[in-house]
């Protein structure tokens, strides 16, 4: 018995009793996807002070070459671009999660004031404490958790609505937002200006000592999401629909929400409030797969590519001036590009 | 982008059920004419408060019995520059909120969403920190230039080939074209440190320490954006039930939608010009409004044009007295009166999406 889903689908069965079905489109676009990531993450590694060729990096990363590359390509460059990768992905999953349960296109982990509460926390931090990369990382947990709680409390009246959720949210925001701006007029020049190139987001100084625990609560996170299964596409169909096929709404919602934050906020912690992937990636990685809802595979893959890309072009541009905004413009620009492309068809 | 589709009837409606279309309208009627009184009101006092208070008895003196006294010439030359402006911009940016909530669908729309902040941003950020410039009246065109340059851009790559400008498009062109200008703009102001430091102050927005001369500038937009807006309002009625629909219904969309984003042009583009960005109003004010008045984004739309103003000078006066002799940017006030007021609604009220 065949059912037309309206697409092309693969069915893969390794087994009598197991099988998957694959969409041949989306698995194509995730593979391009990573493989283009994988690519420039190689170019990443052989660019800079100390320059190698492509099969130089990936002898040392095999483990062979000279000291001197293994050296600069293992310790020194490899934690940066796989952070770029899990950060990425990370991103891309948190603004996939929060578009779904808020079925709204500018859904994502800002409209419940995360980035705008860590903001305030950084701003905070770096005025009355000082200055850290563990300090200002705390701030900014600090600061995006108590907000993200504070607006699910508020928004909470027998039951979190959807719609509630993002006003209470935007309301929060702006209010901080307010507070920030306050702040940034208030302290002095220099305090505003470091604070202000923390809000610009950057990759700068990671080393290995944040890989391993960014890598491994992703992960963990990652396996919340592929326990829950398809309830996030159930959800995007509305409360009602969902309920009616057997999700419990409010409960599922809670759990999503709090996977997407906890997202954010590891990605916030260690690189600063990089919000627009998270805004673009699902957008990008839909027009791209032509699937008919969110997809969260398809949004990681993309995630982790621009932030990948962007991380690259802003180290490498102007250098030797490291600039934290490509991480931004890039990822708007090829969002522009392919509007424009999707127009002309 | 519809987020709840179940639209509960207006409170003015459910509280009188079986009243008639005739009533209904009626009452609307009160309310706008006790919004028009508060707001009145806001105005005396806008010109009546601040770090010095004068007597209302002073303020008529100053107007029709003026002999030069200090506290005169603070209402002439102070008080009455800045309550006009804030009338305007209150106004402008209501107003454009609401059309930019009408045009996108989207109930989640500002100006921040058109890439209309960060197109004067950007074009201020380069008049300040590339060309050097300092005084207000120079680069107040750069600001309104920038929010030109910002719609023009997002309208051309939102109606670009087939179909035409949809709301999806629209907001996503403006989302993106947004963050490239926020990102170049930060990045000048981070190479820049004198344009970071002038400019943290401009992200503000004040209607502080601006002549008479300055609201009188921006008039003739205010006035042209009103007055298109109010015009397109019916056609935006049709449009906000979908394409179809209302193509079906024998609304003309593409140029609803082009003089729509006219007139958000007009008003965004003066008011950020005179006063800087400031957001939460067109956010605001729209949603409570749709609250009160339903759905027909007439009553609406008036409804903000009284309302806008409420909300931004009131903001200002609180600004002028909570830490007098000093005061905070009514930038700063405005979402911190305004949002536990939403806050207050949307947990009280059944909301309606767009």
């Amino acid at each position: 018995m065949s059912v037309d889903f309206g697409r092309r689908v693969l069915v893969v069965r390794p087994h009598r009793n197991v099988s998957a079905r694959l969409s041949v489109r989306p698995a194509l676009v995730c593979l391009v996807l990573v493989l283009a990531a994988l690519a420039v993450g190689v170019l990443a590694l052989g660019t800079g002070e100390f320059t190698l060729t492509p099969s130089e990096v990936l002898r040392a990363l095999g483990g062979e070459g000279t000291r001197a590359a293994r050296l600069v390509v293992v310790e020194w460059r490899l934690p940066r671009v796989l952070l770029a990768l899990i950060i990425g992905a990370a991103l891309g999953l948190a603004g996939a999660v929060f578009q779904a349960i808020t079925r709204n296109p500018l859904g994502s982990p800002d409209v419940i004031g995360f980035s705008t509460g860590a903001y305030t926390g950084v701003l905070i931090v770096t005025v009355f404490v000082g200055n850290g990369y563990y300090l200002v990382a705390a701030g900014a947990l600090a600061g995006g958790l108590a907000t993200a709680f504070a607006v699910y409390l508020l928004a909470f009246r027998r039951g979190v609505q959807g719609f509630r959720l993002i006003i209470v949210g935007i309301a929060i925001s702006a209010m901080l937002s307010s507070a920030n701006q306050w702040f940034i007029i208030k302290v002095d020049l220099q305090a505003a200006f470091a604070a202000a190139i923390w809000g610009q987001g950057s990759l700068n100084g990671l080393g290995w000592s944040q890989v391993t625990p960014v890598a491994v609560t992703v992960g963990v996170l990652c396996l919340l999401l592929i326990g829950y299964g398809p309830r996030l596409s159930l959800l995007e169909m509305g409360e009602d629909a969902a309920a009616a096929l057997g999700v419990r709404v409010e409960r599922t919602r809670l759990a999503y929400l709090v996977i997407g934050v906890a997202l954010t906020a590891i990605a916030t912690a260690v690189a600063g409030p990089i919000s627009f992937v998270a805004l673009a990636a699902p957008q990008l990685a839909q027009r791209l797969t032509r699937t008919p809802g969110i997809a969260l595979v398809p949004s990681a893959a993309m995630g982790a590519f621009l932030l990948m890309i962007s991380d690259f072009l802003a180290q490498r541009a102007f250098a030797p001036t490291q600039l934290p905004v490509g991480v931004v413009s890039v990822g708007g620009i090829y969002f522009v590009w392919l509007l424009v492309r999707q127009a002309r068809r | 982008m519809v987020l709840t589709r179940t639209r509960p009837p207006s409170p003015v409606r459910a509280s009188a059920p079986g009243a008639g279309v005739a009533v209904t309208q009626a009452r609307r009627g009160v309310g706008l004419l006790i919004c028009l009184g508060v707001l009145a009101l806001v105005c005396l006092l806008s010109i009546a408060l601040g770090t010095r208070n004068i007597s209302p008895g002073t303020v008529w003196d100053a107007f029709f019995h003026f002999t030069n006294t200090d506290d005169q010439s603070i209402v002439r030359d102070l008080r009455v520059p800045r309550t006009v402006l804030g009338l305007l911009a209150g106004v402008a940016f209501g107003l454009s909120g609401a059309v930019i909530q009408a045009v996108t669908r989207n109930p989640l729309a500002d100006t921040q969403i058109l890439g209309i902040n960060a197109g004067a941003g950007l074009f201020v950020v380069f008049a300040v920190g590339v060309l050097g410039l300092t005084s207000l009246s120079q680069y107040m065109w750069f600001g309104f230039a920038g929010v030109a340059f910002a719609l023009t851009l997002v309208y051309l790559l939102g109606s670009a080939g087939r179909g035409g400008a949809t709301p999806i498009r629209l907001t996503l062109a403006g989302v993106a074209l947004g963050a490239v200008m926020d990102g170049i703009s930060g990045g000048i102001r981070l190479v820049r440190p004198r344009a970071f430091d002038y400019l943290r102050f401009w992200d503000v927005g004040s209607l502080a320490g601006r002549p008479l001369e300055v609201a009188t500038t921006i008039l003739p937009f205010v006035l042209a954006g009103t007055v298109l807006a109010l015009v397109v309002a019916r056609s935006l009625n049709a449009v906000a039930l979908g394409d179809d629909l209302a193509r079906t219904l024998g609304a003309r969309i593409g140029r609803t939608r082009l003089l729509a984003t006219v007139s958000v042009m007009l008003l965004a583009g003066a008011a950020t010009a005179a006063v800087g960005p400031i957001g939460f109003v067109g956010l605001m004010v729209p949603h409570v409004v749709r609250w009160i008045v339903g759905p027909d984004q007439r009553w609406i739309f008036v409804y903000t044009v009284v309302c806008g103003p409420v909300l931004l000078l009131l903001a200002d006066i609180v600004g002028r007295l909570v830490v007098r002799p000093g005061e905070l940017r009514v930038g700063v006030v405005t979402a911190f009166i305004g949002a536990p007021v939403l806050i207050w609604w949307v947990r009280r009220a059944r909301v309606s999406g767009l």
